[in-house]
């Protein structure tokens, strides 16, 4: 077999390094590729040498790379999320810019290709779930009321392995060069005989280790929240948020194996000569089709759902009100999860399948749209007669509220097969998906980082600089998106460089305008979060509850102690907390202190993330020998960790005693405030109770 | 079944809190995995039957195939399920360590065995042509077949882990979880086998 005729470094050599492309033909095209390899380079030296300037390895080390704490784990979740969030972003500018100044343009095809695969790759895979996965790591065990998470070193294990694909996509822009196939990576382009560099291979494996650590994930999330509830927490009485987060995980658990299957197929016939895919050989790409979309179409809605989740808290606790229709919202939820099942194939609706399947996959797919606007109703009659404060989360809630209803009806029409035929593969398309992941996605993880922040954190973000943010989104995402409605209903295909027909270049430049208001939005997400840090002293809310919450996470301390509740909480009903502050049973002493037993710290998660990133490596380069060494590493340090004895320590009921004697003191000493003070340094986290 | 106690922890925690060492949680994640997993061969499954003629002017399954071999290897992991069985029930009624140990041994054997007949075949399927390089068919044979017998060696792995952990951390209740999660895991290898044999070899020997 050829394949193993590499030597030592396998294809390594030094062409393969991004700057000497630029050395050996200088092009804008490749100045911007060896740009963003030094920003690569740059960063991590920068950081390295930060941690080590300011001595935090140890602290690092100890309260974070080891933790099995779930809260902290969804946080590096997050901040993992954001870099790329960051990089995805920068992409789009990038695209945007070259396709205003089409046809003259500045990358070269192959360039943009690949900007236009790792974009789609990155901002779905690497940014709307690790956030997500973060937001729910930190806030879902909390709002049910249990310790932690059920399995906390698996917890721990698929973090590590989303992060190193991610360093892994970080490392495609230094050495070779990422897929041109798109996101979905199409065979038979993708395959050997078409792709034979190493791109696809970078993105097969990114998928296959990160997709593993997602379906770890959604096994641990479910079975968290069907066995982990806290006393008297009845399904029916958690709040909407944990409802969505038990949908999104049933789909990671049934919809990545698709994925996975189909990305390791893709890899056995780029490896080892395989004919899963292939034009010859009784090869057939339509399997791939099939399978990829019956992963990807659940992604959808596993990125969705928890959005829903969080903008069904963020009504509430900012209306005041108990979520109307409650049980409406559930039942659409789970009618959601399982019809994102039956619509996978409208996805290849002009691949050559009779009308009668396009038929039914396109009335499946309009029928979604059914249980979303009960959701939609359900959001506005939250908010009806409701004591609405216009805090960000709330700004970002009514906008999704709006826009995502925009970008749902334009799925609505592209769900009727003859209208798809007529606009598949030009820009209406993506301007649909942006129009409902952008509002639906990232309007709901923004909101969600602005509303729990201060659980995490103890001090409130800027309110100022947060609604600044969010409008700059709207109106960065309406600008940019919104003119591609036109540009495709015009004919014009998307994912190309370059277009002669200069009708479209208006429509261009404006989304480009468009592009750089997203920017400024970025930018001023950066603005916000550093003048928070800088007014932190008179942001802090230490008592713990801000918003006046109407769920059991507010019922702690902020920044929430390791052991989440010194006693956990007994609840009797829906909105556990206001009930619990009603009837003056919040911030009350425990009867007696309990020793808690908390998982230890366990560096398994931080070993399988730098061994499985060198055996990624490993693989995309075809070294052979350091793949096989990897992957033996990851056998002996996961088996070697089953031979661990003890994997808990107790927190003594004194120290927890100490504790909480010391926060029911603040809550003592400190002042209620009204909803009207929220945003002033007055509050302190303590709400005072208007109903 | 009461929560692992430990010597450290003393009675005061309240075993409603003690979630991680809920036997019932430990054993319900794995049925859950189990679930994703059988989506997994499910999915593999679906491609072998679509590219079962996709045989490319190469060999089929009527070629292909030794049927003595395949109803050895069919005995061998029904009985090592039997097996890992009463070793179940062993650990359950909480006989001896040396019986329990003597009937995973027996299990690990059998899953061994197994795994040898099988390479065997594949070799003999490689001597008639019967390589996945050849045709989509025999792709999606490869595909399908060696993925149960990756899973097998997983198998026997993990009971090599478990026999070497009764010696050095005894038989107690966190090995015996261990085990009863690789019963469960063993059986669905067995389930999967006989989809396997029933899908891909009698339904080739009917219509190949």
């Amino acid at each position: 077999m050829n394949n193993l005729d590499y030597g030592w470094l396998g294809k390594l050599n030094w062409d393969s390094l991004v700057f000497s492309g630029f050395l050996e033909r200088p092009s804008v095209s490749e100045a911007v590729a060896s740009v963003a390899g030094s920003i690569v380079i740059l960063a991590t030296v920068g950081i390295l040498f930060l941690l080590t300037w300011f001595k935090v390895w140890g602290t690092l080390w100890r309260d974070w790379l080891t933790s099995t704490d779930h809260k902290r784990i969804g946080i590096m979740y997050i901040v993992f999320a954001i870099v790329m969030l960051v990089r995805g972003l920068l992409e789009g500018m990038v695209m945007r810019a070259q396709q205003a100044a089409a046809p003259e343009g500045f990358l070269y095809a192959d360039h943009f290709a690949q900007l236009f695969s790792t974009h789609g790759t990155i901002m779905v895979f690497f940014v709307a779930v690790p956030f997500l996965v973060g937001l729910i790591n930190f806030a879902m065990p909390l709002q049910i009321g249990a310790r932690d998470v059920a399995f906390p070193v698996l917890n721990q294990i698929s973090l590590a392995v989303t992060v190193s694909s991610g360093i892994l996509l970080m490392v495609s822009l230094v050495v070779g060069q990422f897929s041109t196939g798109g996101w979905s990576a199409y065979p038979p382009y993708t395959g050997a005989d078409f792709s034979p560099g190493v791109g696809p291979d970078y993105w097969i494996w990114a998928i296959v280790f990160s997709g593993a650590g997602t379906t770890l994930t959604g096994i641990n999330f479910t079975v968290t929240v069907y066995k982990c509830r806290g006393p008297g927490m009845h399904l029916f009485r958690m709040p909407l948020f944990c409802w969505t987060v038990l949908c999104a995980s049933i789909l990671m658990i049934f919809a990545m194996p698709p994925l996975s299957v189909a990305a390791l197929m893709l890899g056995l016939d780029r490896y080892l000569d395989f004919h899963f895919f292939t034009n010859d050989l009784g090869g057939n790409m339509m399997n791939y089709a099939n399978l990829f979309w019956l992963f990807g179409h659940p992604e959808v809605y596993l990125l969705v759902l928890p959005a829903y989740g969080i903008f069904s808290e963020v009504f509430s606790t900012y209306s005041a009100k108990t979520l109307y229709g409650y049980k409406s919202l559930v039942i659409a939820t789970m009618c959601i999860a399982i019809l994102s099942f039956t619509v996978w194939l409208h996805h290849f609706f002009t691949m050559g399948q009779s009308p009668t399947i396009n038929i039914a996959f396109g009335i499946a797919t309009m029928l979604i749209a059914v249980p979303t606007g009960v959701k939609v109703y359900d959001w506005m009659a939250t908010m009806y007669r409701g004591r609405i404060r216009f805090t960000t989360p709330m700004v970002y809630a009514i906008g999704f509220l709006i826009l995502f209803v925009i970008g749902g009806l334009s799925g609505v029409i592209l769900a009727n097969p003859t209208v798809d035929f007529q606009v598949h593969n030009t820009l209406f398309l993506v301007a649909h998906f942006h129009n409902v992941l952008i509002p639906g996605v990232l309007f709901g993880i923004l909101a969600g980082y602005n509303y729990w922040f201060p659980k995490a954190f103890g001090f409130r973000l800027n309110d100022k600089w947060g609604k600044r943010s969010a409008y700059l989104w709207f109106a960065g995402f309406m600008v940019t998106f919104f003119p591609l409605y036109g540009a495709g209903l015009l004919g014009m295909p998307r994912r190309s460089f370059s277009y002669a027909d200069l009708t479209f270049k208006p429509y261009m430049i404006v989304a480009f305008i468009g592009a750089m208001i997203v920017l400024a939005a970025l930018i001023s997400l950066v603005i916000q979060f550093i003048v928070s840090i800088r007014d932190r002293k008179k942001t802090q809310v230490p008592v713990g509850d801000p918003w006046d919450g109407r769920s059991l996470e507010w019922n702690s301390p902020a920044p929430v102690p390791a052991y989440n509740f010194v006693e956990i909480p007994k609840v009797t009903d829906r909105d556990a907390f206001t009930e619990a502050k009603e009837h003056g049973e919040a911030y009350k002493r425990p009867k007696v202190y309990r020793d808690i037993e908390l998982p230890k710290n366990n560096p398994l998660g931080f070993i399988l993330c730098v061994v499985s990133g060198i055996l990624m490596f490993a693989l995309v380069w075809y070294i052979w020998w350091l793949a096989l060494i990897s992957a033996l590493t990851i056998l002996v340090a996961v088996i070697a960790a089953t031979f661990r004895k003890e994997t808990e320590y107790i927190i003594p009921a004194s120290q927890l005693e100490k504790d909480t004697e010391a926060w029911l003191a603040l809550v003592e000493k400190s002042e209620a405030v009204s909803r009207d003070l929220e945003d002033s340094p007055r509050n302190v986290g303590l709400a005072k109770l208007e109903i | 079944m009461n929560p692992v106690s430990s010597p450290k922890s003393p009675g005061s925690i309240n075993p409603h809190e003690a979630i991680h060492r809920d036997p019932e949680m430990v054993i319900f994640g794995f049925w859950v995995f189990m679930m994703s997993d059988l989506i997994f061969f499910g999915v593999v499954f679906a491609i072998y039957i679509t590219m079962v003629g996709a045989t490319a002017g190469g060999p089929g399954p009527k070629e292909l195939f030794d049927f003595g071999s395949l109803f050895a290897q069919t005995m061998l992991l029904l009985t090592s399920s039997l097996t890992a069985g009463i070793a179940t029930v062993i650990v359950k009624h909480e006989r001896s360590r040396a019986a329990f140990l003597f009937w995973v041994v027996i299990t690990l054997l059998l899953g061994m065995g197994f795994l040898a007949l099988e390479l065997y075949d594949f070799a003999g399927m490689a001597e008639k042509g019967g390589v996945p390089q050849r045709s989509g068919y025999l792709s999606a044979f490869f595909g399908l077949v060696p993925l149960h017998g990756l899973h097998v060696t997983f198998g026997c792995l993990w009971m090599i882990v478990l026999i070497v952990q009764v010696f050095t951390m005894g038989l107690g209740d966190v090995v015996k979880l261990r085990f009863l999660r690789l019963a469960l895991f063993w059986h669905f290898l067995d389930l999967i086998w006989i989809g396997i044999f029933s899908v891909v070899y009698f339904g080739g020997w009917v219509y190949g």
